[in-house]
């Protein structure tokens, strides 16, 4: 009896929030799995001809996808490692200087609270080629003596350059935050305790401070690929809205041309490319989580 | 090796910024530990107990003073080059290593000719974890072993790499009684066989009593006595100590001297001469004293007659306890509420009326003055 009285009232404290994800999260994809199955949709009529997958086989075919898809694991594939391994730097250091830390831990964490447009604005300045100047990065290479390079409208290496610098820059802050406090939260005694034994600096990093914050690093490293793999926003902030041209392109910038952008209003394909990227993530997110079972360690 | 601490005092700035004032937690510290023998460092809790551990590890600098480790001034030299081992109060035993790995972890920082093969490793590893009996542990993590088990693990750890020094901060007082008993003296028989000097600190009296070699007794981060734990014991050089130690708690009672002799309230309690712990040299001038009786130091007498030295109290209990038998009793002088005299439980006498007498064993009675 108290057994389903307990049962009953869990599942209407459970209810708010199952009803919430049903109607915008379960429901919606459900959705977006039979539009992605759904061949020749006409968006006027709501009509379409039969059901097969090959609305995948455009996709998988179309070069904007592709080179999308190539973009998107570049970005992810740099970032993420990259990123985690800069926070965890600045982070280290800012634990090492308690003196000035929260100044500095203020100063890092700007960029988080900072619009990624007006980031991306500033990026311009420091990168776009104008009428008037070449930008403040190309001023600094040609005192070097080097050739001014067009990072916006340039060769792709150069503007993948700037895209992943940019990446790094905006997912920093929040990366550095979470470090900081994880860095802060291991007992110093077991520091004490291999000062007294001899411990070289790099051992007690690798074998104390890096298994001990671990469960925030893979943290870290899973919301950085899943972030990564969604990244759309930052490529226009740089780029514009016109990805495509740009050779810029994202599988989510992809998606969204495919709905709302000029050569839009095709919902089959982009719900194909949405259920492409959802597969992506969910086997890296699986593959992260079998390496994580060896190598995080949680309390 | 033997341990020398030459005037050691340390000072903390006032955590309270506002505060000028610092903190003195080692104040003057002077003492010599023999090699090879096992000294408690004995104290309440915030006399200075740990951060004299911690100077002696290095952890901490001291603001003035010396340390020798043997004829070696070690005073500057940092804690990794001491070649201490210490066992931390919580054990500090490293979360996700298993036992092995963390038995194992000072072995593997050991460089340049010191620097030992796998086998070697696993054959130290083994006999430290064979001395303090947990070979069939090795496998399991920290959070996987009681108390008991997990200290016995910090001491295989702090004792692998062969320390000329071993510190134990407070290793026991995670233990319920009947394993800090056994532990105990486990730890005196480890001692024993490995003979590393070895500091003990406790606010336990009676672990330090049982299985050090000798005792200093810290007060406010002074030294209030350091000898052999039965010398202290016997004869307490102030009433702090005297107080400290022994448990039940010693009595204590204001008193007079007069005319050779200690009087509490009215009765004339004991002859001054024949206190064995009083120091003779001062004379005996006549004033104001704590008059400090042990429980055992107490003999009832049924019928006291005329003697004209007896000690009377009121009487409110009796508690038999086997062997051994409380009387509870108060007297006016006494500083605290209650009195209990433990007397053999055969020798139980008969009180009538609200009136208990008492006669007082001479080496149990140690007399203070008030300053
Ligand atoms: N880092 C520090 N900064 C300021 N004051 C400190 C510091 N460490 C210790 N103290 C002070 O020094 C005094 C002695 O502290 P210590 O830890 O040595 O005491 P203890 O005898 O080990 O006590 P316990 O039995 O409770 O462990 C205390 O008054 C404490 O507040
Ligand atoms: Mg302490």
């Amino acid at each position: 009896m108290n057994d389903k009285k307990q049962t009953l009232l869990a599942l209407i404290c459970l209810l708010p929030a199952i009803l919430f994800l049903g109607v915008f999260m379960v429901y919606p994809m459900i959705d977006v799995f039979t539009y992605s199955l759904e061949e020749g949709y006409n968006f006027a009529s709501q009509s379409y001809f039969g059901i097969g997958k090959y609305n995948y086989s455009y996709v998988l075919h179309d070069p904007y996808f592709i080179r999308a898809l190539k973009n998107t694991f570049f970005i992810v594939l740099i970032t993420v490692p990259l990123s985690t391994i800069i926070a965890l730097i600045i982070s280290l250091a800012l634990s090492s200087v308690p003196k000035l830390k929260e100044l500095f831990q203020t100063i890092y964490f700007l960029p988080y609270v900072t619009n990624t447009l007006a980031v991306g604005l500033v990026f311009m300045i420091l990168f776009r080629k104008t009428a008037y100047t070449d930008g403040m990065i190309n001023v600094l290479i040609n005192a070097f003596g080097g050739e001014s390079i067009d990072f916006i409208d340039g060769p792709y290496a150069a503007k993948m350059f700037v895209m992943c610098l940019y990446t790094i820059w905006v997912v920093l802050p929040f990366k550095i935050l979470i470090l900081t406090s994880a860095l802060a939260s291991v007992d110093p005694i077991y520091y004490k305790a291999a000062q007294i034994d001899a411990t070289p600096r790099w051992r007690v990093f690798t074998r104390i401070t890096l298994p001990m914050i671990s469960p925030m690093v893979f943290y870290l490293v899973i919301t950085g690929f899943i972030g990564a793999f969604k990244a759309y926003s930052d490529e226009v902030a740089l780029f514009g809205t016109d990805l495509n041209a740009a050779g810029m392109n994202t599988i989510v910038g992809y998606i969204y041309d495919m709905l709302y952008g000029n050569s839009g209003g095709y919902p089959s394909y982009a719900s194909a490319a949405a259920i492409i990227l959802f597969a992506i993530v969910l086997t890296i997110t699986v593959i992260n989580l079998l390496v994580s079972r060896k190598t995080v360690f949680y309390r | 090796m033997k341990i020398i601490l030459e005037n050691l005092t340390k000072k903390f700035p006032n955590r309270n910024k506002k505060e000028k004032s610092e903190v003195i937690a080692v104040n003057n510290f002077s003492f010599e530990i023999e090699d090879g023998k096992l000294l408690g460092l004995l104290g309440p809790s915030g006399c200075g107990k740990s951060t004299v551990l911690n100077l002696i590890s290095g952890l901490e600098k001291p603001t003035s003073g010396r340390i020798f480790f043997g004829d070696d001034d070690v005073t500057n030299l940092p804690p990794e080059n001491r070649e201490v081992g210490l066992v931390f109060q919580n054990y500090a035993l490293y979360p996700h290593l298993t036992v092995r790995e963390n038995i194992r972890f000072p072995l593997e920082n050991l460089r340049g000719n010191r620097k030992l093969t796998k086998d070697q490793m696993e054959q130290k590893v083994l006999e430290a974890a064979r001395l303090v009996q947990i070979e069939s542990l090795l496998d399991r993590k920290p959070s996987e072993m009681s108390g008991g088990q997990q200290q016995r693990v910090a001491i295989a750890r702090a004792l692998v790499k062969k320390p000329r020094v071993l510190l134990l901060d407070e290793p026991l007082s995670n233990l319920d009684a009947r394993l800090r008993l056994q532990t105990r003296e486990e730890l005196k028989r480890i001692q024993l066989e490995t003979g590393i000097t070895t500091i003990f600190v406790t606010h336990d009296q009676e672990e330090a009593m049982s299985i050090c070699d000798s005792i200093v007794v810290m007060k406010d981060g002074s030294i209030m006595q350091h000898g052999a734990p039965q010398d202290v014991y016997d004869s307490p050089e102030n009433l702090f100590v005297a107080k400290f130690l022994g448990s039940p708690q010693i009595n204590v009672f204001e008193g007079q001297i007069k005319d050779g002799f200690v009087y509490i309230e009215k009765d004339r309690v004991i002859e001054l001469k024949d206190i064995t712990s009083f120091d003779k040299k001062q004379g005996a001038p006549d004033g104001n004293v704590f008059v400090a009786v042990r429980p055992e130091g107490f003999i009832t007498v049924s019928d006291p007659g005329d003697d004209p030295i007896i000690l009377r109290c009121s009487f409110d209990k009796m508690e038999v306890m086997g062997r051994d038998t409380s009387i509870i009793c108060h007297n006016p002088a006494a500083g605290s509420a209650v009195i209990r005299a433990i007397i053999p439980s055969e020798d139980r006498p008969v009180i009538m009326g609200s009136e208990v007498c008492f006669k007082l064993k001479p080496s149990k009675v140690h007399v203070f003055y008030t300053e």
